[in-house]
C-alpha cells in the first residue's frame, strides 16, 4: 500500500493506494502546523477503510509550504556572502522594468538585505582560473556580523563558482568551523550555473527556506513513526521526481511548486493509461489555470522559473528560481477570477481572484463583483441546487445582479450575453496564453488531448479545445485530488547541471565523457537514498545554441562514452533540433553548448488506476437544463447526467452536462461524451 | 435563437485574439535573433496592418522607439508598392532611418497576407540588426554615410523567391554577415507566422476580411484615448532640460498642449542639429514622445490607428529632434531617450504630484572594442555590448528605481556570459554611494562598474554616456542625482562621448549618474533616512548635512540632534 500526501493552501488531500483500489480524503490545511492536518487525514483515511499504518510500504509527500514561505516572505533571517564588488547583484537583478508603461512599478524587495549582503576579496575567471586568492582573514572577520546580525542561514555565492568551486568551499569550511551550527548554502551545489543573478537568487531561495523546511520534516517524520509508520517517507519535487527526506532537507528549493507537478505527474499516467503521445495538461481550480505540454509522455520541463511574482503572473516580476522544474503555464484565471469592463469598453477577467471568501456573488457571502462561477451559473453550466455535491446552495440571482451592475449596465447587454462574455475571455485569454507559450517552447497545440483536472476545468475544457484546434479531451476519475495521485506514480529521481561553454569544434570527448561520469555517481548518490536496488535510466541534456544568440534550446545527448563522433553527433542533433522549432537552420554558424544537465530516475511504475472505494454523495439527475453554448451562439436544451451512473462505453451526445460531486462536465453541442473502461469520461469533437 | 449582441462579445474576442497573434510574431522573432538588443533588449516590434496601411494592433516589447514610427512605417512601404502591386509571397525590407525607426540598424520587413487570393493584411516587424557596416553604433559619424548600408524600400522576396542580389549586396557590407542575414529570415520568418495565424483565426471565425474588426478596434481605441486625454487638464505648458551633447551642451525645449482630445507637444526652440551622429529623425521624436503621454495618460491602451493621431508632434524641421538626411544619426536615442522628461517637466506643472523626476533616461550601455585598426593587433580582438544603467528619477510618493532603464526597458546581460566571451573582467558592479538625488522621495541610485583587459593589451570603449555636466534635476525642492563620470583607475579622465582607448594594464571605471529626488530632502522620513544608512545607500555625512537627521553610534536615530538639526534649516 502507498500512501500520498499533498498539502495545497486550503486543503492537505490524503490518498492511499491499495491492491484493489483507491481511496482519498480531503482535510483542511493546517496552516500554523501542516503536519497537524497531514495526521488528521491520515487517520481518518486509515480508520474509514480500516487499513493500519504498519502496513503502508512507502509515504510520497508534497507541500507548497516551501512556496508560501517565499511569497509570504516568511523564512529564516539570512546573509549572503559573495565576491567583493558584487553585493548589489541580487538587487540589481535584470536592470529591468517589466511593466513598460508602469511610472510606479515596484521590483521585489530582495531576499537579503544590503546590510547583510557581505563580501570577500577574492577572483575567479570565467575559464575558472583564479585572479586574486581568497582572503582567509576577511573570511574571518565576517563571523562577529553573522553572529551579531543572529544569522541561522547563509547562502555563499561567488564569481564564476560554476565552473571552480574552491572558493566557495573555503569559506563554507572556515564559517562552519567557527559557527557550527549555522546552515550553509553553497550556490556551486544547488545550482553550478552560468548567470550570477540567477544562481544568486536560487541559493538566496534555499537558504532562506531550509531552517524552516528542515524542521518540518523532521518533525513529520518523527510523527509518522509516533503513527506506527515503518515505512520510508520520500518528497515530491518540482521536477516531477521524488526525493529522500535527507536530500529534501539539504536542497529544499527542489520542492518548490512540488503539489502542481504532482498534477502533471497525474496527467503523465492518464497519457500512458489511454495511449496519448501529445497531451496538454490542464488544472483550473479557484484562482489560477495551469497548463503543461506532455509530449510522448514526458511533461516540457524547464531550468528556471519565477516565485512570488510581485505583479501576478506578470513574468519578470517574481524571484527567479534555476532548479529542475515541469514547466507550467500559470495564468491568473480560476473560479473565483472577477469579471471586470476597462476603459475602452472592454470584458477583463481575473488575474485577482474573489477566492473562497468571500467568494463568488453567488455563494452570497458578501461577494458583490462577479466571477466565472458566477457566469457558469447564469449561462446553465452549474446547477445552483447541486453544487459541490449539493454542500453549498448557491443563489443564481446573486450571480445575476452582479453581472448585470458590472457588464449589463455598462455595455448595454443582457445577463445572458454578459455572462458568455466573461467566459468567452476567460477562455480566449487562456487559449491566448497557451498559444504564445507554445511559440515560445517551439509546440503546437493542434492534434493534442487536453487532459484535465481541478473543479473549474470540466467546465471550460471543451470551449477551450475549440479555440485551441484540439478535438479530445479526458475527464479522468479522481481529477479532484489529481495531484495526490501524481505522487503514487513519481520515480525517484536527481538530477545535476553543469556549466561549461563548449563550442563543438573543439569539443574533448574524454573530459565531457569525464564530466558526465562524475555527474552520474553525483546523481546516483542521491536516487540510490531512496531507491537501493532498483533499475534506472539517465537521459542527458545540452543546452545549445548557435554562437553570438542568447537563447539556447535543450538538446537529447545519447548516455554513452563519447568518441571523436560526438562534435558532429550533437551537431547534427542541434540542426535538426533547430529546424524543428524554427523551420530552418543556419549553416556556416558556429555551434556552443552552455549548460549541461544529467537526469537519473528509477523506471515509472505502472499503477493501478484509481477505483473508487468510497461512496459518492447522491446527484439527483435533473432530466434537461437551458445551456448557453458560446460554440454556436446559441441556447440549447441539455440533458443531465450523473457521473456515477455512468456504465462504461456510455455513449452520450452533446450538449450535455455531466455533475460529479467535485466538478460538473459540459458538453457543447459539438462534442460527444464517452465513459471508457476505466471510467475516464472522453470528450470527441464531432 | 442567435441573440445579435453576440457580435459584441465575438468582436472583443477577435480582439483579443489579434494581440496574441502579434505576441507569437514578436516572439518568433525573439527567439530566433541574434542581435542583442533584440533579444535582451526587446529592441524588436511585431504588428499586423489594415490593407489600408491602418495599424490595428502591434506586440507590446521592450522599446517605446517604435511607437508610432512603426505605425506610420507601412504607410512609406504602400506609397512605394501600392496593395495591387503586391503579390502572395512577396516581402519588402527598408532601414530607411525616416521611414522606419530612426536608425540604419533597425531593418523594417512587410509582408502582405492573402485569403482566397485577396489580400486581407499586412504584417510588419523591425529587428536591431547586430551590423551593418559603416562606423555602426558609434556617435562618431558626421553623416548617415558613414554609418553603414542604407536599403531604400525593396522587395526582399518575390513570389517565394528570396531576393539574392539584394542578400548578396547586404553580406557584402557588414561585419557579420551571416548572423545580419539570419535576422532577416528571422524577419520574415515572424511575419509568415503572424500571417498563418491570423488566418486561421479567419477561418474559425468565418471572416473574408478585417474591416469590421479593424474599425472596432480603432474606433474603441480612438474614444478611449481621447477620453482619456480630455480627463486632464486643458491648457499649454512649456519646460526647457539642458544636456551634454557630443561637443556642445544641447537644449530640449518643449510645449505641451492639451485641448480638444489631443495632445500636441511643440519643440521649437531646441538646439539645432549637431555635426556628430547624436541627431533625431522626427520618427523617433514622436516615438517617444508618444510614449511619455502614454503613461501618464492612457498605460493599458493599446497602439494602434485609433491612438496614433491622438499625440501630435512639431518639431522645426534642422533643429536636434527633427533631422533631415544627411544628418548622422546611430545614437539618436541618446535625444530620443531624453524626451520623456521634457514632456514630463511641462505636465508636471499641470499635474503636481503625479509624474517622476528627472532620471539618467539614456541608457549606459558599455560598446567595448579591440583589434585590427581599433586598438592595435595585441591581444584578442572582441566587440562587446553591455546593457546598463544609472538611476531613475523619485517618484512622488516613492523613492526612484536604481540602476533601471527608463524609458527604455532593456535587460542587462550576466558579467558571467560577458566574461565567457571576452577576454574582460568586471571587478565591480555595484551601487554608487550618495548618488541618488536626495529628497523626500530619493532619486535611484547609479552603479559604478570597473573594467579591466585579462589580457596584456589595451581595449576601446564607444562612448555615448549622458549626463556628466547636467545631472538629471530633482522636482518640488528634490536636489538632483549625481552626474555620471568616466575615468581611467590612475584618475584619467575620459569624455563622455566618441570613442577611446584603455592602455595595456589600466582599468576602466564606470559610474553612472543617480535619478533627481522629489520633494525636500529635510522633510524626508527619519526612518526612511536610517533605513538608507544602515543600507549604506546614504552616506552618515550626507544624511547629516542634506536630510538633517543625526545618528547614535549605533546608527539609531538621535531624535533629540534631529528635531534640533531640522528645526534650524526651515526656520
Amino acid at each position: 500500500m502507498k500512501l500520498a500526501v499533498d498539502i495545497g493552501g486550503t486543503f492537505t488531500d490524503v490518498v492511499l493506494e491499495t491492491p484493489s483500489g483507491s481511496a482519498s480524503i480531503k482535510v483542511l490545511t493546517t496552516h500554523d502546523a501542516p503536519e497537524k492536518g497531514v495526521f488528521q487525514g491520515i487517520d481518518q483515511l486509515l480508520n474509514k477503510i480500516d487499513a493500519h499504518a504498519r502496513d503502508v510500504d512507502l509515504v510520497i509527500h508534497g507541500t507548497t509550504l516551501a512556496t508560501n514561505a517565499l511569497i509570504e516572505r516568511k523564512g529564516a533571517r539570512i546573509a549572503l556572502i559573495t565576491t567583493d564588488g558584487f553585493r548589489d547583484s541580487l538587487e540589481i537583478a535584470h536592470e529591468h522594468r517589466f511593466e513598460q508603461y508602469d511610472l510606479y512599478m515596484e521590483r521585489p524587495e530582495p531576499l537579503v538585505p544590503r546590510d547583510l549582503r557581505l563580501t570577500v576579496p577574492e577572483r575567479i575567471a570565467a575559464d575558472g582560473e583564479v585572479l586574486k586568492e581568497l582572503d582567509e582573514l576577511a573570511v574571518h572577520n565576517l563571523i562577529p556580523a553573522l553572529e551579531h546580525a543572529e544569522i541561522e542561514s547563509v547562502a555563499i555565492c561567488l564569481l564564476h563558482s560554476y565552473i571552480n568551486s574552491a572558493h566557495e568551499q573555503h569559506v563554507a569550511n572556515i564559517l562552519s568551523t567557527a559557527l557550527p551550527g549555522l546552515v550553509i548554502t553553497q550556490s556551486s551545489e544547488v545550482c553550478p550555473e552560468i548567470r550570477e543573478y540567477e544562481r544568486m537568487s536560487t541559493s538566496c531561495a534555499n537558504a532562506y527556506i531550509q531552517p524552516l523546511m528542515s524542521r518540518y520534516l523532521h518533525k513529520l517524520e518523527c510523527g509518522l513513526a509516533e503513527n506506527g509508520f515503518t515505512c520510508p517517507l520520500l518528497l515530491m519535487m518540482s521536477s516531477g521526481g521524488v526525493t529522500t527526506v535527507k536530500t529534501a532537507a539539504r536542497e529544499p528549493i527542489r520542492l518548490v511548486e512540488s503539489g502542481p507537478a504532482g498534477g502533471v505527474i497525474f496527467s503523465q499516467r492518464i497519457a500512458a493509461e489511454c495511449g496519448v503521445k501529445q497531451a496538454l495538461s490542464l488544472d483550473m481550480g479557484g484562482t489560477t489555470a495551469k497548463l503543461t505540454f506532455i509530449d510522448d509522455l514526458k511533461p516540457q520541463y524547464s531550468r528556471t522559473f519565477e516565485v512570488a511574482r510581485q505583479y501576478r503572473f506578470l513574468k519578470g516580476s517574481g524571484l527567479p528560481i534555476r532548479i529542475p522544474v515541469i514547466d507550467m503555464l500559470e495564468i491568473g484565471a480560476g473560479g473565483g477570477s472577477i469579471a471586470r469592463v476597462d476603459e475602452l469598453g472592454r470584458i477583463t477577467v481575473g488575474p485577482d481572484s474573489a477566492g473562497s471568501t468571500p467568494g463568488p456573488a453567488c455563494y452570497d457571502m458578501g461577494g458583490i463583483e462577479p466571477t466565472m462561477t458566477d457566469a457558469d451559473v447564469v449561462l446553465g453550466r452549474i446547477d445552483p441546487n447541486n453544487f459541490a455535491g449539493g454542500k453549498i446552495a448557491l443563489k443564481a440571482d446573486r450571480a445575476k445582479t452582479a453581472i448585470d451592475d458590472v457588464l449589463g449596465q455598462r455595455l448595454l447587454l443582457d445577463s445572458l450575453i454578459s455572462a458568455a462574455g466573461i467566459t468567452e475571455i476567460v477562455d480566449e485569454t487562456m487559449a491566448s496564453a497557451v498559444r504564445v507559450h507554445a511559440v515560445e517552447s517551439g509546440k503546437d497545440t493542434t492534434n493534442r488531448t487536453l487532459i484535465v483536472m481541478g473543479g473549474a476545468a470540466p467546465l471550460h475544457c471543451a470551449r477551450l479545445a475549440e479555440k485551441l484546434d484540439i478535438n479530445h479531451i479526458i475527464v479522468p476519475v479522481g481529477a479532484g485530488v489529481g495531484s495526490a495521485y501524481g505522487f503514487l506514480s513519481a520515480p525517484i529521481a536527481y538530477e545535476v547541471v553543469r556549466t561549461r561553454l563548449i563550442r563543438l569544434n573543439e569539443i574533448d570527448p574524454q573530459s565531457l565523457s569525464l564530466m558526465f561520469a562524475e555527474m552520474r555517481a553525483e546523481a546516483e548518490a542521491v536516487v540510490r537514498l531512496g531507491a537501493p536496488e532498483a533499475e534506472v535510466i539517465e537521459t542527458r541534456e545540452a543546452f545549445m545554441r548557435y554562437r553570438g544568440q542568447g537563447h539556447e534550446i535543450t538538446v537529447n545527448l545519447p548516455s554513452e562514452m563519447y568518441d571523436e563522433t560526438i562534435g558532429s553527433t550533437m551537431h547534427e542533433l542541434f540542426e535538426k533540433h533547430y529546424t524543428q522549432l524554427f523551420n530552418r537552420s543556419i549553416p556556416g554558424l558556429e555551434i556552443e553548448a552552455l549548460t549541461w544537465t544529467l537526469n537519473l530516475s528509477t523506471t515509472p511504475q505502472p499503477t493501478a488506476t484509481p477505483v473508487l472505494l468510497e461512496p459518492q454523495s447522491q446527484i439527483i439527475s435533473n432530466g434537461s437544463r437551458q445551456l448557453f453554448d458560446p460554440g454556436i451562439e446559441e441556447t440549447v436544451d441539455a440533458i443531465v447526467y450523473a457521473r456515477e451512473d455512468l456504465t462504461a462505453d456510455t455513449e452520450i451526445l452533446g450538449p450535455a452536462i455531466i455533475i460529479e460531486s467535485e466538478t460538473t462536465t459540459v458538453v457543447p453541442t459539438k462534442f460527444n461524451a464517452k465513459v471508457n473502461k476505466a471510467g475516464h469520461l472522453i470528450l470527441t469533437s464531432q | 435563437m442567435k441573440p445579435s449582441s453576440m457580435r459584441e462579445i465575438r468582436l472583443q474576442v477577435l480582439w483579443n485574439r489579434l494581440l496574441s497573434v502579434v505576441e507569437e510574431q514578436a516572439q518568433t522573432l525573439i527567439r530566433t535573433s541574434f542581435s542583442t538588443a533584440a533579444r535582451e533588449a526587446g529592441d524588436v516590434s511585431a504588428g499586423v496592418f489594415g490593407i489600408d496601411g491602418k495599424m490595428i494592433a502591434q506586440a507590446v516589447t521592450g522599446t517605446a522607439g517604435h511607437v508610432n514610427s512603426m505605425a506610420r512605417a507601412v504607410g512609406h512601404f504602400l506609397e512605394e508598392f501600392p496593395i495591387t502591386s503586391m503579390q502572395p509571397g512577396d516581402v519588402y525590407i527598408t532601414n530607411d532611418p525616416w521611414k522606419g525607426t530612426g536608425h540604419l540598424h533597425d531593418v523594417t520587413v512587410v509582408s502582405p497576407t492573402y485569403k482566397n487570393e485577396n489580400p486581407v493584411a499586412l504584417f510588419a516587424s523591425t529587428t536591431h540588426l547586430v551590423d551593418i557596416g559603416g562606423h555602426g553604433m558609434s556617435p562618431d559619424s558626421r553623416q548617415v554615410f558613414h554609418e553603414g548600408l542604407y536599403i531604400p524600400i525593396l522587395p526582399l522576396m518575390q513570389k517565394g523567391k528570396i531576393n539574392e542580389w539584394l542578400m548578396k549586396l547586404i553580406r557584402q557590407n557588414v561585419r557579420e554577415p551571416i548572423q545580419v542575414e539570419g535576422d532577416l529570415y528571422a524577419l520574415i520568418a515572424c511575419n509568415d507566422k503572424g500571417s498563418s495565424r491570423l488566418l486561421s483565426m479567419m477561418d474559425e471565425y468565418d471572416l473574408s476580411d478585417l474591416n469590421e474588426l479593424s474599425a472596432y478596434i480603432i474606433e474603441h481605441s480612438h474614444r478611449g484615448i481621447t477620453e482619456a486625454i480630455n480627463a486632464l487638464p486643458q491648457g499649454s505648458w512649456k519646460h526647457s532640460m539642458r544636456i551634454d551633447g557630443y561637443d556642445e551642451p544641447i537644449d530640449l525645449v518643449g510645449e505641451v498642449t492639451i485641448a480638444n482630445g489631443k495632445v500636441t507637444v511643440d519643440y521649437t526652440g531646441s538646439s539645432p542639429i549637431s555635426s556628430f551622429g547624436i541627431n533625431c529623425p522626427l520618427c523617433y521624436t514622436e516615438a517617444y514622445t508618444a510614449f511619455a503621454v502614454k503613461c501618464l495618460a492612457a498605460p493599458t491602451i493599446p497602439n494602434n490607428a485609433g491612438t496614433l493621431k491622438a499625440v501630435i508632434v512639431k518639431a522645426p524641421e534642422r533643429t536636434i529632434v527633427n533631422a533631415p538626411p544627411p544628418c548622422a544619426v546611430a545614437a539618436r536615442s541618446t535625444i530620443g531617450h531624453m524626451l520623456p522628461d521634457v514632456v514630463f517637466g511641462c505636465l508636471h506643472q499641470a499635474l503636481p504630484n503625479t509624474l517622476p523626476a528627472e532620471g539618467t533616461s539614456n541608457l549606459w550601455n558599455v560598446r567595448l572594442a579591440a583589434g585590427h585598426g581599433i586598438t592595435g593587433s595585441a591581444g584578442t580582438a572582441f566587440n562587446l555590448t553591455l546593457f546598463h544603467s544609472g538611476g531613475v528619477g523619485a517618484r512622488p510618493h516613492q523613492d526612484g528605481l536604481s540602476a533601471t532603464p527608463f524609458p527604455s526597458g532593456v535587460k542587462n546581460v550576466p558579467v558571467e556570459i560577458s566574461e565567457a566571451i571576452t577576454p574582460i573582467v568586471i571587478w565591480r558592479k555595484d551601487f554608487r554611494i550618495d548618488s541618488g538625488g536626495p529628497g523626500a522621495h530619493r532619486g535611484g541610485l547609479g552603479q559604478t562598474m570597473e573594467i579591466t583587459n585579462r589580457e596584456e593589451a589595451p581595449f576601446g570603449i564607444h562612448a555615448v554616456f549622458e549626463r556628466i555636466k547636467f545631472p538629471p534635476q530633482g522636482r518640488d525642492g528634490g536636489s538632483a542625482g549625481m552626474a555620471g563620470k568616466l575615468r581611467l583607475g590612475s584618475g584619467v579622465k575620459l569624455k563622455g562621448k566618441g570613442f577611446q582607448v584603455i592602455p595595456n594594464g589600466e582599468s576602466l571605471i564606470i559610474e553612472m549618474p543617480g535619478g533627481g529626488g522629489f520633494g525636500y530632502p529635510i522633510t524626508r522620513n527619519p526612518l526612511s533616512v536610517e533605513k538608507d544608512v544602515r543600507q549604506q545607500l546614504v552616506s552618515q555625512n550626507k544624511a547629516k548635512t542634506i536630510y538633517r537627521v543625526a545618528f547614535h553610534d549605533d546608527l539609531s536615530i538621535d531624535a533629540k540632534r534631529t528635531a534640533a538639526l531640522r528645526a534650524k534649516t526651515t526656520e
